[in-house]
């Protein structure tokens, strides 16, 4: 049922890259239980816009859980106490009446802040074009059902493929490795017969990639895994680990 | 300023099937070595841009790819759920180019030209084709061949999917494709850049301005043809199941530079959307079309009735899909299903605590062939309408209404998807070329690959052969021109200092355009619109308040030149809709129905797509009428009953 609820936001400000940030508390009150978590930050803004004070910036688009624009810590988990959704599926309904709520953007090396809870996720980019694809031409492919795909494989390929690359599991790792992500392309491609032609340069060149970046290594701590909003299994960290040493040894 | 545009749609003449064919024979080439010396200039990473930028690159332009996003595989195509049409015919169940062809033009009401439509049709075989080698994992049947499924307007099986995903695994595919190019150095691309000007010199597209959107910088970039992927300008009606930041600045931008705009009031009111629970509602949120395979549309046969819906025995529910529409039912198309779902809550039998929506049950489903079923088909989707609404859908039929979700019109193009301005392109949602005055489901996707993957390598290609483009530097006058009409502009908006937030400025057009230019409209209400329009835009110039400066991350400086760009655009689609004095596709004017409340079209007088020239002033844009030919069907009254 809906109800009306007083908050407290704990945000993290840094008007830039190079201003050292601080939390700041505000209050809102009386807002409905079926608000969403970004919408109380849209509602917070506007009171801050009119008081003439600057509002927090934090990145979102869809707003439906599936461009993976969203993501900040929220009470330290990335994207918030909901398991298996994004910052922008979290509901006050799922909040106390009267708690604080600590909202910081994602700690990583290889994330730089930009400005209150907004960072740099491009390194993400990167490490897909250093072989996240399968080279095939527009205009080259053969008929579409010229390749089966046994259904269970398929499926398979799919639960790697559905990560939208927001970066939590980077945020949540201790190490900010971001392995989940980087084995969820590998995985994918993999598993299907398409993407046997570039197996190895593709693992190779990808977790090169990743290292250069800065991003650290995975030690199996599994926080990867518990804040992934599209529930990407870490056993395809474990698949990676397979191709890796498949493709050192094929060299 | 008018001037003598004379609007050639390119379109060849001969035989349907071998127009496309016969067309890119003739289209003149430009040899390997010299692509090399050609910068095309991709603006949006969606769909039709990252497709583009890859297939462009792979040719061997040179390719800079732009985006306001932080990365380009967040474009808007991700949200799109349901499926991609192609007339593979894989299912033998009678599919072919003709009948693709035939649906969609059908669908879109008879206002569509003919040859575009059939090259899409003729093209959507190859999207799949395309996509499955790239990787994509699309649903697949235990003998490991693709699955299909019906959607709206279609009595064949047709629609390819991945999950409720299909946009994301598409735009993932086309984008890796662009990462892919990026990588061999033929892709620059730059994020959280935003067009905001075009550069005409000599008639022809040569440059765009952009804002960096974390530095504020403005920048110059210099090509020889512009490509315009950015989408369409739902966001106008502020709610709307578009993404937060997508809107129409880049097209209208263009539109202000030459660029005619086509069909503006064509807009789309998707029927299965989550319903606005408060005034807070930051956007809606679609539960795909493909739902209505399984999900039955009713409402309570008695008005005001607030028992909850499994007390409501079945005799007491009007299934009104199935009763009005027989033969499509459920899936009648977007227009028809959203008409009828605002005309029974117009009758006061609405459900849910506003009475604005209608449920769709699943219960039928969920007992004849198992939960399981249901899962595995649309289980994300459940789940995000439970997340979104802390219901459980397979207890409790969902409840949607229908919200804006797709605009037909956008910048005119011809057959070569060139706009009025000579080497500007508009691809996708952008342009307003395929698919008339009403989009059927499935076809966005297959809209914006068929013109990145298939159309725009031909057809820039003949552009650049028969143009001589003399070499320009971002010191031209023109740049430094644009530059300075863009930071006036920034300036402005940031000087004016006044008392409304853009959020309250553009809930405020977004509520003038659902009640005057949503569903149904007439040239009474159409006149309240555009002179409330003018009010708030004269309002928006003199009591905006923006924060912060320009030379910093400023997220609501952003929107504020969005919204003052959607306060322009929204006159023009209300003039439009003034213009067009019949009922056609998601266009209904009350004034122009069937005696059983059906659109009623009117071929002798506005068989033409409009396309609308910028004047200087707003209030007297100046139309252009491409007429509509049709040779290989005709239109006839569009029945799904
Ligand atoms: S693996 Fe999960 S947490 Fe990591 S980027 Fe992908 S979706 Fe986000
Ligand atoms: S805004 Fe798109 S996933 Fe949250």
């Amino acid at each position: 049922m809906t109800k009306k609820m007083t908050l407290h936001l704990r945000i993290w400000r840094q008007p830039n890259p190079h201003t050292p940030g601080r939390f700041v508390t505000y209050t809102i009150r009386d807002v409905s239980s079926d608000m969403s978590l970004l919408e109380l930050l849209d509602v917070l803004n506007e009171e801050l816009i009119k008081k003439g004070e600057p509002p927090v910036e934090f990145d979102s688009d869809c707003r439906e859980g599936i461009c993976g624009t969203c993501g900040f810590l929220v009470n330290g988990v990335a994207h918030g106490p909901k398991r298996g959704r994004t910052a922008c599926q979290q509901y006050l309904r799922d909040f106390k009446d009267g708690e604080t709520i600590t909202l910081e953007p994602f700690r990583a090396k290889a994330f730089p802040v930009i400005k209150d809870l907004v960072v740099d996720r491009s390194a993400l980019d990167r490490i897909m074009a250093a072989g996240g694809y399968i080279s095939v031409n527009t205009g080259s492919a053969p008929d579409a059902n010229s390749i089966p795909i046994p259904k269970e494989i398929a499926e398979q390929a799919f639960d790697a493929a559905a990560c939208i690359g927001c970066g939590a599991c980077v945020a949540a790792c201790p190490n900010a490795s971001a392995s989940l992500f980087v084995s969820a392309k590998i995985a994918h491609l993999a598993l299907l017969p398409q993407g046997q032609p570039e197996r190895i340069r593709r693992v190779l060149r990808m977790v090169e990639q990743m290292d250069k970046e800065g991003f650290g290594d995975c030690s199996n701590h599994g926080e990867c895994e518990a804040v992934c909003p599209k529930n990407i299994s870490i056993k395809h960290i474990a698949i990676m680990r397979r191709e890796y040493l498949r493709a050192l040894w094929s060299l | 300023m008018a001037t003598a545009i004379k609007l050639d749609s390119k379109v060849p003449s001969g035989p349907l099937e071998s127009r496309w064919t016969r067309h890119k024979d003739q289209l003149k080439l430009v040899s390997p070595t010299n692509k090399r010396k050609y910068t095309i200039l991709v603006v949006g990473t969606g769909l039709a841009g990252a497709s583009a930028a890859a297939s462009l690159a792979e040719l061997g332009y040179n390719v800079k790819a732009f985006c306001i996003q932080d990365s380009p595989r967040r474009a808007h195509s991700i949200a799109a759920q349901g499926g991609i049409n192609a007339a593979k015919n894989y299912r033998n169940d009678g599919d072919s180019i003709w009948r693709l062809f035939y649906d969609t033009i059908k669908g879109g009401d008879f206002r569509a030209r003919e040859a575009n439509v059939y090259r899409l049709a003729e093209l959507s075989v190859n999207i799949i084709d395309q996509c499955v080698a790239q990787g994509v994992p699309f649903a697949r049947e235990y003998g490991g061949l693709l699955d299909t499924r019906s959607f709206g307007g279609a009595l064949v099986e047709r629609t390819f999917y991945a999950r409720g995903q299909t946009g994301q695994q598409l735009l993932l595919g086309a984008y890796s494709a662009m990462m892919r190019q990026v990588d061999a150095g033929r892709v620059t691309l730059y994020p959280r850049r935003e067009m905001l000007d075009l550069v005409v010199i000599n008639g022809q597209a040569r440059g765009i301005v952009c804002r960096n959107l974390i530095t504020g910088e403005l920048e110059s970039y210099v090509g020889d043809a512009v490509v315009l992927c950015t989408g369409g300008y739902g966001n106008a009606y502020f709610l709307a199941t578009y993404a937060k930041n997508s809107n129409a600045t880049a097209i209208w931008r263009c539109h202000k530079r030459g660029a005619l705009f086509a069909n503006p009031c064509f807009t789309q009111i998707h029927p299965t959307c989550i319903p606005v629970t408060g005034d807070y509602q930051s956007k809606l949120t679609l539960m795909s079309e493909s739902l209505r395979n399984d999900g039955r549309v009713w409402v309570p046969k008695k008005k005001g009735d607030t028992r909850p819906p499994n007390e409501i025995p079945e005799d007491e529910r009007d299934y009104f899909l199935e009763r009005k529409y027989p033969t499509y039912g459920n899936l009648a198309p977007r227009d028809i299903a959203s008409r009828a779902v605002k005309a029974v809550c117009d009758e006061g039998r609405g459900v849910g605590a506003t009475g604005r929506a209608v449920y769709l049950d699943f219960s039928d489903t969920i007992r004849e062939k198992g939960i399981e079923y249901i899962k595995e088909k649309y289980g994300n989707l459940f789940e995000m309408y439970q997340h979104i609404t802390g219901e459980d859908p397979y207890k409790v039929p969902m409840r949607i209404y229908p919200a804006v979700h797709y605009t037909m019109g956008g910048l005119w193009v011809d057959y070569n998807l060139m706009s009025t301005i000579p080497g500007l392109f508009v691809l996708g949602e952008a342009n307003f070329s395929d698919h008339g005055a009403n989009r059927l489901g499935a076809s966005a996707l297959m809209q914006g690959l068929a013109d990145g993957y298939f159309i725009i390598p031909y057809t820039i290609g003949d552009y650049f052969a028969n143009t001589t483009l003399p070499k320009v530097s971002p010191e031209h006058s023109a740049f430094k021109e644009s530059l300075a009409d863009v930071h006036r502009f920034l300036t402005k908006l940031l000087s004016i200092k006044g008392n409304k937030t853009v959020l309250e400025f553009h809930r405020e057009l977004g509520m003038i355009l659902w009640d005057y230019v949503g569903m149904a409209r007439n040239a009474q209400g159409l006149q309240i619109a555009i002179e409330k329009i003018r009010k708030l835009r004269e309002e928006f110039w003199n009591n905006l308040k923006v924060p912060g400066d320009n030379n910093m991350l400023n997220k609501n400086l952003e929107m504020a030149g969005r919204v003052a760009d959607f306060l322009e655009l929204a006159e023009l689609m209300a003039i439009d809709a003034l213009h067009r004095e019949e009922s056609c596709g998601a266009h209904f004017r009350e004034e122009y129905q069937t005696p059983d409340g059906e659109a009623l079209r009117n071929d002798e007088q506005f068989c033409y797509v409009a396309a609308w020239e910028y004047t200087g002033d707003l209030g007297k844009p100046e139309l252009h009428k491409e007429p509509l030919v049709f040779e290989f069907v005709t239109p006839t009254v569009r029945s799904y009953k």
